[in-house]
């Protein structure tokens, strides 16, 4: 009950911003950071009385649906749900932060679909019926393409439609995926069912697995992003509004892997453990493609939309090496991404709003003007590079290690990613803040202070004490 | 009476109704199209004058008459909206009328 | 009381980076300098209680955890990596080292840089290196240490790239950065092979089961040797990731010299050294430590004959010393390897910080060839730096003669060295004699090329620290450090070939030989005879001056293809491939679409001749 109320409760929490900013103007963003905030204490406050479901997927509600086909309205959380609806709603009140003054016209509408989407994508992370889950993997697309159309920079509807149909296409393969295997359940068990426990006691044979497997893998290797579908986001972060791309990298591309674990992992793993090379060697070639397109680029959130391609590639070698100490890493990686990624947009973003370019050679010599900003790009761009004491170090090297024994060769090519972000992240971090000046722009404004604080204190934290993300994940993953 | 046979009269009908096709869609002026739509209109008649005769019924013949109201009707409201169309453009030319395309 | 202080050890500076950091313009010089001199102060004082008391104690170890920072799951349970600290007789050397000489260099800093601008930033930069550099070597688990690796390579590239309005600061900070990265990840790469194979990163967890569980020469042991072995070349600029030391001068003198001459660059000799359970078990990885150490010695001081700017020529001579410390490593002679680390500290950072001396007299002037007579205008100085040049050249009585002798005496009869390197050795003390003899004939003998006039500097401050470095290079040798329960716990293979005797005295004369030598040939420098003195441009000399031609190997070999592939593909192939669909789609469209132009006699031609197809499919 709790998690519908949350979902719903912030679908309709955006209509009322859009509302009211028909009669009150800024009123929008206030309703949006008042009901995230709402939101997540909420959350935070149901869970602490049911503290079972950070140990096992603890069922939340599961009611009929559409009862022709057995679809059911079923939703349940575990830890890794938990961790990462944590993350969206951190990043959420974040989003609504940097919007704060970047979007000025149809705010209504743009805080709407913002709700929308963190809706979509928490029905995402807890729903076990599969259809629910195909339901909200497409409401959490439609505002987001909204907002990258509507709200974007000056290629934006090129971007939009791009991201639109890339997606669209892989989500088709999973739908013919879940259809094929809740037939398949009929034609063994004698019903229909979506439901993911259920599905979790077939026994499929290989061969089906197989391409049952693959429908799903292409749909979340293609959100993840992995190369070679990997080319929706560079554009769709380019040119998305600031707050678009922190959502988009913080936890959009989250749920692809979470789909990894959830479905492809569990659901198929004799046909995982067989695919398993090919998807390390993907991973491999993720991380080191990335972190060289990242070297190429001079548009500044391009460069960071590659290294997010690169760090994510991390987490999928890390998922199919089958090892708890890997499965960690990649939660840990997951989270610190996430939080790494939304602050190097952010600062894109703020130098932005200031030179009105993302061109990195209209850049130069900031600190000198704005030493505090330049101190943040410093620890985000370290971040990026995995310096250690912030979290990207644990999540990488976590990876690395529980990788190495099943993949040792690739793990060493996935090393040379190290080499790699140093070099695109001191690349990033020296053209625009060191050199000589070219321009003078303002520092951080107290808003902008308190959101690259905030997540540069979680990134110190996790990054110091990861088991705070660790200890339910210890005994649980059975990998 | 010669017996005429009925392939004839169907050549005649063809030839008739080919000629008038090419002369809608290579003339130009739209009155001449009227014209070549009149020609295709009697070849048909002539082709169901032709199989009334060869069936020796008179359906033939109402056809005829049917098709003769029917092309007084369309030739009527075709030169209407011919006239309507010179006012607007300024020609008879058929080309002019192309702006519905994608 | 002890762990605590142990504990608290890197808190200090740490505490007054913050301050500094968030305080930064607020504060005023005597503010910054006296909290961060301040702090420093504490971590030496608090440095030698420590080694006071664990000398005192039954154990000889001291060690404390902090908290628990993540664990990994081994094949038989859990691995854990905690923060906390391991003190013994090896990391107590390198934290007095650390903190004394830091303390010591902060001092003279906190003088040198007062007028610079950004002052409160710098300092928090050296304290954030102290920080970082006591946690690698506290860290009682490689991966802490790790983390206090990245630190300190992350500090220098700040410090390098201080004055970062200037293009070329910039590119020598990220050029450091980069290659000690090379050897990072090389070393990253030996942690996950180490946790394969004995699941564990605690390193004395590691010493016990790799004597345990690997035999000498195993296949395991020499790999995660060798790799350990990449890592500590990129830290400590040994060939070849040696290309970034010389450029690394761009930065302030003081940094120079803390970081660049007596602590981060001997972060590898002592990550070896602490390794050196792992070491013994792959002798042919001593072999290529010894090789490494011994040709890095020889190119370095090669280079160094040529170079035209002072403070190039004492990183030369750093590298060259460094490769003294390889050797002896690779030799077996730990001691005396960590020991060498100690005295060469010493008198390396005097040298750095009396060439700041002359260079701020100067008015910035880096130049050899515009310096000369400086003996009678800066006599104080002078002395000094000839106090640290026979230290370095390693005459009778010094420390640097001490140190350097305990590492030839082991060479000739070592399993893993041998005569050849011995020879090795003793060419490089020559070559160390004629550089140095050369540097002091250009700089203060001879006649004044320079024609500013002399900025003497009034503060007394800044001779404090450079007598105290002075005294410690000279009687360094007498403290004598026991580093028999670290090395002896293992025992190192010792050959029983029979030495000549006449090693000891070839030893003790090469320098001498060398400053004969140089008396002669450099004789023009030394000269005031009025003649006008050049660098040589011959080939030979521009080759040698820069570094034996590396960087440009380096360029060709690495940076430039990989600069050319990323260029080439910067629209992304991957992407092109993809969005031939959207062209093909397009095609389509446009080709269907001049179909649909609008012109009613195409369209009715169009009925023609679908009704002329029907007919002929439904006929056939």
């Amino acid at each position: 009950m709790m998690l519908t109320i949350i979902i719903f409760g912030l679908l309709l929490c955006g209509g009322f911003a859009w509302f009211m900013e028909g009669i009150k103007q800024h009123s929008a963003r206030w309703i949006a950071l008042g009901s995230f905030i709402a939101f997540a204490l909420f959350f935070a406050f149901s869970l602490i009385n049911n503290p079972q479901s950070f140990n096992e997927l603890q069922l939340f509600v599961r009611i009929p649906w559409i009862s022709i086909f057995n679809i059911e309205y079923a939703l349940a959380l575990d830890h890794l749900s938990i961790t990462l609806i944590i993350l969206t709603f951190f990043l959420a009140i974040i989003c609504v932060l940097v919007s704060w003054q970047e979007i000025q016209d149809k705010c209504g509408f743009y805080y709407f679909n913002l709700l929308a989407s963190i809706a979509g994508i928490i029905g995402v992370f807890c729903a076990v019926d599969l259809f629910l889950f195909f339901f909200f993997w497409e409401v959490m697309l439609l505002p987001m393409t909204a907002i990258i159309a509507i709200w974007g920079h000056e290629n934006r509807h090129f971007a939009a439609i791009k991201f639109f149909i890339f997606t669209q296409v892989s989500s088709l393969l999973m739908l013919v995926a879940i259809i094929a295997t809740a037939y398949f359940h009929a034609h063994q068990t004698g019903s229909l069912s979506f439901y993911y426990q259920d599905w979790l006691q077939l026994d499929i044979p290989l061969h089906l697995a197989s391409y049952l497997m693959l429908g799903f893998f292409i749909a979340f290797a293609v959100k993840l992003p992995s190369v070679p579908v990997h080319s929706w986001l560079p554009d769709a972060h380019t040119q998305a509004p600031t707050a678009g791309s922190v959502l988009l990298a913080g936890v959009l591309l989250k749920t692809g892997a979470y789909g990894l674990i959830r479905f492809v992992i569990f659901l198929f793993p004799q046909a995982s453990q067989n695919f398993a090379p090919i998807a390390g060697v993907l991973a491999v070639v993720s991380i080191l493609y990335g972190a060289k397109m990242a070297f190429a680029q001079t548009d500044f959130k391009r460069l960071v939309a590659y290294s997010s391609i690169s760090h994510m590639g991390f987490v999928m070698l890390a998922l199919f090496a089958f090892n708890t100490v890997a499965y960690q890493g990649a939660i840990v990686t997951m989270v610190a991404h996430g939080l790494s990624s939304a602050a190097l947009f952010s600062l894109a973003g703020m130098v932005y709003n200031r030179i009105h370019s993302r061109s990195l050679n209209d850049m130069g010599g900031f600190w000198q003007s704005a030493p505090r900003m330049g101190g943040f790009a410093l620890a985000f761009a370290g971040a990026a590079f995995g310096l250690p004491g912030l979290a990207n170090f644990i999540g990488e090297f976590m990876s690395l290690v529980g990788a190495y024994p099943r993949y040792p060769i690739l793990v060493i090519l996935a090393a040379f990613g190290l080499i790699g972000s140093a070099i695109y992240g001191m690349v990033l971090f020296q053209t625009s803040f060191q050199g000589s000046a070219t321009q003078n722009i303002a520092d951080l404004s107290m808003r902008e202070l308190m959101i690259s604080g905030s997540l540069l204190l979680l990134l110190l934290i996790i990054g110091l004490y990861p088991n705070l993300l660790l200890q339910y994940s210890m005994g649980a993953s059975s990998l | 009476m010669t017996h005429i046979p009925l392939e004839h009269v169907l050549f005649l009908s063809c030839i008739l109704f080919s000629i008038g096709f090419v002369g809608v869609i290579s003339r130009k002026n739209t009155l001449f199209m009227l014209m070549s739509l009149e020609v295709m209109l009697n070849a048909v008649g002539v082709a169901f004058i032709g199989a009334g005769s060869a069936w020796r019924q008179a359906d033939g013949q109402v056809m005829f008459i049917l098709i003769l109201t029917l092309a007084a009707a369309e030739v009527a409201v075709g030169l209407a909206l011919f006239i309507r169309m010179q006012r607007r453009y300024r020609s008879l030319d058929i080309d002019e009328l192309n702006e519905m395309r994608g | 009381m002890s762990t605590t202080m142990l504990a608290a050890l890197p808190f200090y500076p740490l505490v007054s980076f913050l301050l500094l950091i968030t305080l930064a313009k607020r504060l005023s010089w005597q503010q910054a300098s006296l909290l961060s001199v301040g702090a420093m102060a504490l971590s030496a004082l608090s440095s030698g209680i420590l080694v006071y008391q664990l000398s005192q104690s039954d154990t000889h170890v001291l060690t404390v955890h902090l908290w628990s920072w993540f664990s990994l799951k081994n094949s038989t349970g859990i691995a854990d990596v905690n923060f906390a600290f391991y003190l013994d007789a090896l990391s107590s050397v390198m934290i007095c080292v650390v903190t004394g000489i830091g303390f010591l260099i902060h001092l003279f800093a906190a003088v040198y840089m007062k007028n610079d601008e950004n002052f409160s930033r710098f300092m928090a930069y050296m304290n954030l290196f102290i920080v970082a550099m006591l946690i690698l070597v506290l860290a009682d688990n490689l991966v802490l240490l790790y983390l206090g690796w990245e630190g300190v390579g992350l500090c220098s590239f700040l410090l390098i790239g201080f004055w970062y309005q200037e293009k070329d600061n910039v590119l020598a900070a990220r050029k450091a950065f980069i290659v000690t990265r090379i050897g990072d990840t090389a070393m990253a790469i030996g942690l996950f092979m180490l946790f394969k194979s004995l699941g564990q990163l605690n390193i004395v967890d590691v010493t016990q089961a790799a004597q345990a569980s690997w035999q000498v020469g195993s296949n395991d042991a020499y790999w995660i040797a060798l790799l350990l072995l990449g890592g500590a070349v990129g830290k400590s600029a040994q060939l070849p990731l040696q290309t970034w030391l010389p450029d690394a001068m761009a930065g302030p003198t003081p940094v120079s010299a803390l970081i660049h001459a007596a602590t981060m660059v001997t972060a590898g000799v002592y990550l070896i050294a602490r390794m050196h359970g792992v070491f013994l078990l792959a002798p042919e990885v001593m072999q290529y430590v010894a090789w490494v150490g011994a040709s890095t010695l020889l190119l370095a001081g090669v280079a160094a004959l040529v170079q035209t700017d002072i403070k190039r020529v004492l990183a030369y001579s750093t590298m060259s010393q460094i490769g003294y410390m390889m050797l002896a490593l690779g030799a077996g002679a730990w001691s005396a390897g960590v020991f060498h680390l100690m005295t060469h500290a010493f008198f390396k950072a005097l040298l750095f910080l009396t060439a700041g001396s002359v260079i701020l007299a100067l008015h910035h002037q880096q130049n050899l060839f515009k310096m000369g007579g400086l003996l009678k205008k800066l006599p104080v100085e002078s002395t000094l730096f000839i106090i640290g040049l026979i230290c370095l050249m390693a005459l009778p009585g010094t420390s640097g003669f001490f140190s350097k002798e305990a590492i030839i005496a082991q060479l000739w009869s070592s399993p893993t060295a041998g005569q050849s390197l011995w020879w090795c050795a003793i060419l490089g003390a020559l070559l160390t004699s004629i550089y140095s003899c050369r540097l002091f004939f250009l700089a203060f003998l001879g006649g004044q090329r320079f024609d500013t006039k002399l900025h003497i500097e009034k503060s007394k401050l800044l001779r404090i620290s450079l007598i105290a470095l002075a005294i410690l290079s000279l009687l360094g040798g007498l403290i004598s450090l026991d580093l028999q329960a670290v090395f002896t716990a293992i025992p190192t293979p010792v050959s029983t070939v029979n030495e000549p005797h006449w090693l000891h005295t070839v030893a003790i004369i090469t320098p001498f030989i060398g400053i004969a030598f140089s008396w002669f040939y450099f004789a023009r420098y030394r000269v005031n005879d009025g003649a006008e003195i050049k660098a040589s441009q011959s080939k030979l000399s521009q080759f040698l001056r820069s570094g034996l031609g590396f960087d440009t190997l380096y360029q060709w070999l690495l940076i430039k293809p990989y600069c050319f592939i990323a260029q080439f593909n910067r629209r992304d192939i991957v992407d092109q491939v993809i969005m031939l669909n959207a062209w093909y789609v397009r095609l389509w469209h446009d080709t269907l679409s001049t179909s649909q132009n609008g012109s009613l006699r195409w369209y009715a031609a169009a009925f023609g001749l679908a009704i002329v197809c029907l007919v002929g499919v439904v006929t056939l």
